[in-house]
């Protein structure tokens, strides 16, 4: 049989984009329909199917099947069409209000499951389409519309209620940057079962600046912590390594020793040690 | 000693005991056998929601009540010939529906002061002439059991549990019930515990020696089998010809059949017998609530299943918003709603009809979809294959409503030749350029069935509305108008059966019934008729669309008289649909109709 290969085009529907300008949500689109072609499953057999909200148009921009749903079912709605059709590759698109608010219950049964989907979260952490309430990744004390003194709950933190959900895989990656979103799309493609990648995205309307310290030139470095296995856990100035109790804690690289440094192990099975890394930035 | 054998046309019996008695089991076992002999028969099973209430309680009292005949009979009968009554409280909770002259069976080992004052017996009944008008026996059913075990190593609680058994055995010697089929499912059940299967055993034949011996009783009653179309029989509930009728329309659509479900009373057993059923191609799924479960069936049928999800009135209320979407993406779906007493929690295992008007217009939005009510515990594997036919064929969800009397009620059902059930088999869009998922089927108006994984035909779909023929998103007023009264159009364009009316005398009294009251109904028809009254009877299986000839029919009648179990939800309908007016005769106290309160109610009207 003649190999076909497919290009990004190829990915792209003939549908007008329609999110704001400079909303994130534009670079993990142009990431995901160039990654399609290099994931090697023909067109038909991909189907995206998403909630509601901004992230949730997605699927109408990628010449694949798909399905906007409704407000926070895409992951049951998923979950039915790949018990029963486990010959399609199938990604959820969701973001932070559908998958932890409305759609919560879903969001932990289908990790729990372990079902063969990809959850896309995107974390703008505000509530973009319904115009700027705070969302339940918001932090505590945030000024919105609907929490005009400062909201009062505690924020979800997805990667930790992920792995609270025995979650098999779990990536959290940014929109801005296009090499290491495609590396996570790559490893949770290969993922047999449920995969979670939560993306940093945002929102210029509503919620601009958000992650600024994790994409500022002058920053970045310093904050960000990239997880590679079998590598010290490091940024350019900081570490991992580990407090008498047991737990991780970010050191300044000036204090510690170099043999100190966590080496990071992306295969536990026991959760404990991820979950402390989930925690480390708060 | 030489016992009497008298004839009998027809016996109603209940079974009635503490919840944890075994009351349906002794019931169920005994409508098999009865089913093996050929009788017809009709049950009635009624249940408290608790588990098990405490002991010997009022609120404990769990029932059983069996009607069978030599001839055709259409309900658990109104009242009972005979009652077992395991204790005092399941005397007292069923003595108001005894008629005088009626027979009573107790078991008079558990009539001990503290059970009689636990449910406010101040003197025994069985001691105090308050049952005089009644043939009376109290049988010692514990002590006898305990007796006939005390051979086996069992502690005295083991042994006691084994008394609906002897009552069983009992009861089958007095009515000459073949006991192979209890004793081989006996067997079955208690293969991995010899010494409870040994003692069940025991105590079913014991019960049948103490019958055959004993001078408490010296007349034992034959009931010839009722007349039958040859084929094979068995006996059937309706939620399990539900889940098989299911079974059936999938595979005659020749598709997978995905099962969304979350456990919920009375419909659970449909989930439980699917999930039996892999050889068959079937998936269950229990989602972990009533969403995911209707999205999880949405989600299959996309993929090219028959997805389906089954629940009760308040899991309809759940899953609205996705049975919403699907009227959207117009992709086949059943919703099985096996009705129970509302609102909120309601009465969970007692009956009632009061969801009609749920599912008829219980979303937001203009969104139709067909309506169809099972009329017998049988005639749900025959809607249910409807339910298959008309979700496929038109691209739609389809309703399809039972309740909690013929859910768990059953009759004998004839089971079907496979070669004469209809082929259902709808073709999925093949590849083809410019493809349109909105473009539609002139018969039908159907839109294409395209599954993932038919290269050339990707596209989007979604709950925005859609614009005609290409499916992409769009807000243009005239579009949405359009596609409002295109799906309109469709579900009022499905092809269902004329109404059928029964009316040999030219009658001017029609009643018209639905869903479970068609028994009721037709029993207290062949009363009236009997009685010399001229009275039309017409039951409505599919509520949307309405038959086609339902208009026509009405018209015909002065006086249309309508018994629901709900306060007048089809009445509501039919008036608004034809401007006619009906006679509704409602009741809502969690039980079917008696054929009594029928025949009263259409005297009256007959008369006035």
């Amino acid at each position: 049989m003649a190999e076909i290969t497919l290009t990004k085009k190829d990915f792209t529907s003939d549908q007008e984009v329609r999110w704001c300008p400079g909303c994130g949500d534009y670079s993990i689109l142009a990431t995901m329909q160039a990654f399609l072609p290099e994931l090697g499953v023909p067109r038909e057999k991909i189907v995206f199917i998403s909630g509601i909200g901004c992230s949730s148009r997605f699927p109408y921009y990628l010449e694949t099947f798909g399905m906007h749903s409704i407000h926070g079912r895409a992951p049951a709605i998923a979950s039915g069409l790949t018990i029963s059709r486990p010959d399609l590759t199938v990604f959820v698109i969701t973001g932070d209000g559908d998958a932890l608010s409305i759609g919560g219950n879903h969001f932990i049964h289908a990790l729990r499951r372990n079902v063969d989907l990809k959850i896309m979260l995107f974390n703008n952490r505000i509530y973009g389409l319904t115009k700027g309430q705070y969302s339940p990744t918001s932090e505590a004390g945030k000024i919105t519309k609907s929490t005009p003194v400062g909201s009062l709950d505690t924020p979800f933190n997805p990667v930790s209620l992920g792995l609270g959900a025995e979650a098999t895989f779990i990536a959290r990656t940014i929109d801005s940057d296009r090499k290491h979103l495609t590396g996570v799309l790559q490893a949770a493609t290969k993922h047999k079962g449920s995969a979670l990648i939560e993306i940093y995205q945002n929102c210029p309307i509503f919620n601009d600046g958000a992650f600024d310290t994790i994409k500022d030139g002058n920053s970045r470095e310093g904050a960000l912590l990239h997880l590679i296995h079998g590598e010290p856990i490091k940024s350019t100035t900081h570490a991992v390594v580990r407090k008498d109790d047991g737990d991780l804690e970010m050191r300044p690289l000036s204090e510690i020793n170099e043999v100190d440094i966590v080496v990071h192990d992306a295969h536990r099975v026991d959760p404990t040690y991820a979950f402390a890394l989930s925690r480390l930035h708060q | 000693m030489s016992k009497t054998i008298v004839s009998m046309d027809q016996v109603t019996i209940r079974f009635a005991g503490d919840s944890g008695d075994g009351m349906q089991l002794t019931g169920d076992r005994f409508t098999s056998d009865t089913a093996i002999l050929g009788n017809d028969l009709a049950t009635l099973p009624n249940y408290p929601a608790e588990i098990r209430a405490p002991t010997g309680t009022l609120p404990g009292v769990s029932s059983f009540q069996l009607h069978f005949a030599d001839h055709h009979i259409q309900t658990a009968g109104d009242a009972p010939d005979v009652l077992v009554a395991m204790n005092p409280a399941a005397l007292k909770a069923n003595m108001r529906d005894m008629p005088r002259g009626s027979t009573i069976i107790v078991n008079k080992d558990e009539f001990s002061a503290r059970n009689l004052t636990k449910v406010g017996y101040e003197t025994n009944p069985l001691e105090d002439g308050s049952l005089e008008s009644y043939k009376v026996h109290g049988i010692a059913l514990t002590s006898m059991t305990v007796g006939a075990l005390a051979h086996l190593p069992l502690s005295r609680k083991e042994a006691e549990r084994a008394k609906n058994m002897f009552a069983l055995g009992m009861l089958s010697w007095m009515y000459h019930r073949p006991t192979e089929a209890t004793e081989k499912f006996l067997t079955a059940k208690f293969s991995k515990v010899p010494d409870i299967l040994e003692a069940n055993l025991v105590a079913y034949r014991a019960g049948w020696n103490y019958g055959e011996t004993t001078e408490e009783f010296s007349v034992s009653y034959e009931i010839a089998p009722a007349p039958q179309v040859k084929g094979k029989y068995r006996n059937m509930s309706g939620n399990l010809a539900l889940a098989y009728g299911l079974i059936a329309g999938a595979h005659c659509a020749k598709l997978p059949l995905f099962l969304g479900s979350y456990p919920i009373t009375p419909a659970s057993d449909i989930l439980h017998e699917l999930s039996k059923q892999k050889k068959f191609g079937v998936i269950t799924f229990q989602a972990e609530d009533e969403i995911a479960a209707v999205g999880a069936a949405i989600g299959a049928s996309y993929g090219g299943a028959m997805g389906i999800t089954s629940t009760s009135g308040p899991g309809v209320a759940l899953k609205s918003e996705a049975i919403g979407l699907a009227v959207m993406l117009e992709l086949p779906l059943i919703i099985v709603d096996v009705q129970r007493g509302g609102p909120s929690t309601g009465l969970p295992t007692k009956t009632e009809q009061s969801d009609l008007l749920q599912v008829m217009f219980g979303r937001n939005g203009e969104s139709p979809l067909p309506v169809l009510a099972a009329s017998t515990p049988t005639d749900c594997f025959d809607m249910a294959m409807e339910a298959v036919r008309i979700a496929t064929a038109y691209r739609t969800p389809v309703f399809l409503l039972s309740d909690g009397y013929i859910a768990n009620g059953s009759q004998p059902w004839r089971i079907p030749e496979v070669d004469s059930l209809p082929d259902l088999h709808v073709d999925f869009a093949k590849t083809q350029e410019n493809f349109q998922p909105y473009a539609r089927d002139p018969q039908t108006l159907a839109r294409p069935w395209a599954i993932p994984g038919t290269p050339g035909l990707e596209h989007r779909i979604g709950g925005i509305e859609k614009a005609n023929l290409t499916g992409d998103i769009s807000y243009e007023p005239a579009n949405h108008d359009f596609m409002v009264r295109t799906r309109a159009a469709k579900v009022a364009g499905i092809d269902v059966p004329d109404l059928v009316v029964d009316d040999p005398d030219g009658a001017e009294v029609l009643i018209l019934g639905w869903g479970s009251t068609y028994g009721p109904v037709r029993a207290a028809i062949d009363v009236l008729r009997e009685g010399g009254a001229k009275v039309a009877q017409a039951h409505i299986k599919y509520i949307n669309p309405f038959p086609k000839n339902l208009g026509e029919v009405l018209s015909k009648y002065p006086k249309v008289i309508l018994p629901e179990m709900n306060l007048g939800q089809l009445a509501m309908l039919i008036r608004s649909e034809y401007l006619k007016d009906i006679i509704s005769f409602n009741q809502v106290r969690g039980l079917p109709f008696s054929t009594t309160e029928l025949v009263e109610a259409t005297l009256e009207v007959l008369n006035g």
